[in-house]
């Protein structure tokens, strides 16, 4: 009507917060924002455009199906085994994140700091015994999905490299186990990593107490074992060994095996049923 | 309430096992359009879910905050013990500069501590007896003895360190007070000590 723009401006506000009340403003401000818009490119009318649309554009969410047959995620043929897994995964990677911040992976410090995190820290006891338990649990729960994969039969044909790709997460799961345990730098963790570690004396070939290892040359100071300790006993090398593998190198592999192994079971024929 | 409760239970199951709603924030802000219609059971269902969830995601981010200010820590103290009064004859002491980076000036009537921290920059000034004034090696700010600017870039005097007595008839030092002569700091309680 006038050509004032700014009073345009204003008096569409003042009539959007009398028709949709405060938070319904911030509400249809926020959804027809610029920046809003260029993150979510389709709206939320509950359509099944839009339901494909939230999984198909988001680059997270589409390593799985856009539509999921009924029958496929009931608990009795899932387990949920596999995604509590990846839950767990989740939890333990926020929880190891924080737990980083106030440990140091050195002789003279990791127990202490461990002591320090269960009685000094705020929230710090309850964040170490997340990351255990929920380790423990994991352990456990990918043991558990193998099993019921194998009961389903879900590793035939087209599943079978998925089978084999969830074989290289198992190991890698407990490995990452494994590495942690030694963290601690107490006597269980120093014992079992002693005892582990001198499984690897024995590896075929690699080992110096292996088959072939003593014609190949191993020796103490040269084999596998060697490498895992960076050292010939587990000793202070062997603990940040422990810590970069533990934090850094694992976890970004089990995530690379993870990814491609969420997108296999959409494209071999979803998380559960027949093909 | 009592009995809707095992529905409510039901509903952070069907909320936390459908990873679909785990995702949809327009999901929630589509369920907020009609705020004026009637509360039924679903609705009521859908808020109680949601809420809970987000008390337990401010929780989580508060006890996270809170996490990263840990209660003790292991630094050099901000308080120390200097020795007794009468240890310290007229003009600049330099015994606690290597250790505590202060010196400790006595006058006629009054002992204080001054931070041997230039106020130009940050270095470490010498204090240069033949001279009597304090001279910084990294561009050649000089102050008085009694820590004053008077000449090179330094704007304004070195600050002084509170100090105490303590029941043994010790000097403390608390590190964490300072004074600053340019406010006219330095003739409050704690700048010096009556000698």
């Amino acid at each position: 009507m006038d050509n004032k723009p700014t009073e345009n401006f204003l008096s569409k506000y003042k009539n959007m917060l009398k028709e949709k009340g405060l938070f319904g403003t911030l509400r249809d401000v926020t959804v027809n924002s610029q920046v809003w818009k260029s993150i979510f490119r389709h709206t939320f009318a509950d359509t099944p455009k839009n339901r494909m649309l939230k999984i198909v554009s988001n680059v997270f969410m589409h390593l799985h199906p856009a539509k999921v047959k009924r029958h496929a995620p009931q608990l009795k043929f899932t387990w949920c085994m596999g995604g509590i897994s990846f839950f767990l995964f989740l939890v333990l990677t926020f929880t190891g994140v924080l737990l980083m911040f106030y440990y140091r992976p050195t002789v003279h410090d990791a127990y202490w700091d461990i002591k320090d995190l269960e009685y000094q820290v705020p929230f710090g006891a309850i964040l170490r015994n997340l990351h255990r338990w929920s380790a423990h649990l994991m352990v456990i729960t990918v043991w558990f999905h193998m099993f019921r994969v194998f009961a389903t039969g879900s590793y035939k044909p087209p599943r079978e490299f998925n089978w084999c790709v969830g074989v290289v997460l198992l190991v890698l799961t407990l490995l990452l186990s494994f590495t942690g345990y030694l963290l601690t730098w107490d006597q269980l963790g120093f014992w079992a990593v002693t005892v582990g570690t001198n499984m690897a004396r024995s590896t075929p070939l690699l080992g110096h107490e292996g088959p072939f290892g003593e014609q190949l040359g191993m020796t103490a100071h040269n084999d596998i074992r060697f490498a895992l300790l960076g050292g010939s006993l587990v000793g202070g090398n062997a603990l940040l060994r422990a810590y970069v593998w533990h934090c850094i190198g694992l976890p970004l592999i089990i995530s690379i095996f993870m990814m491609v192994h969420f997108w296999r079971v959409r494209k071999d024929g979803g998380i559960s049923g027949p093909l | 309430m009592i009995r809707i409760f095992p529905e409510i239970s039901l509903f952070f199951a069907i909320i936390l096992l459908s990873y679909e709603n785990f995702y949809s924030i327009g999901d929630m802000l589509e369920a907020t359009k009609n705020l004026e219609t009637p509360l039924n059971r679903r609705r009521f269902l859908y808020f109680t879910g949601w809420g809970c969830i987000g008390i337990f995601l401010m929780t989580l981010f508060g006890g996270v905050m809170r996490f990263f200010f840990p209660r003790t820590i292991v630094e050099p103290p901000t308080r120390y013990k200097i020795g007794y009064p009468s240890q310290y004859t007229l003009g600049v002491s330099e015994r606690f500069k290597k250790q505590f980076r202060i010196w400790i000036v006595r006058e006629a009537d009054r002992l204080y501590v001054i931070e041997a921290k230039c106020t130009h920059l940050g270095c470490t000034p010498n204090w240069l007896a033949a001279e009597g004034k304090f001279k910084c090696p990294c561009h050649g700010s000089g102050f008085t003895p009694d820590g004053i600017n008077i000449e090179g870039p330094a704007p304004r005097p070195m600050e002084r360190f509170k100090v105490m007595l303590e029941t043994d008839g010790q000097i403390i030092v608390d590190a964490g007070v300072r004074f600053r002569g340019e406010r006219g700091e330095w003739d409050k309680p704690g700048a010096f000590l009556k000698v």
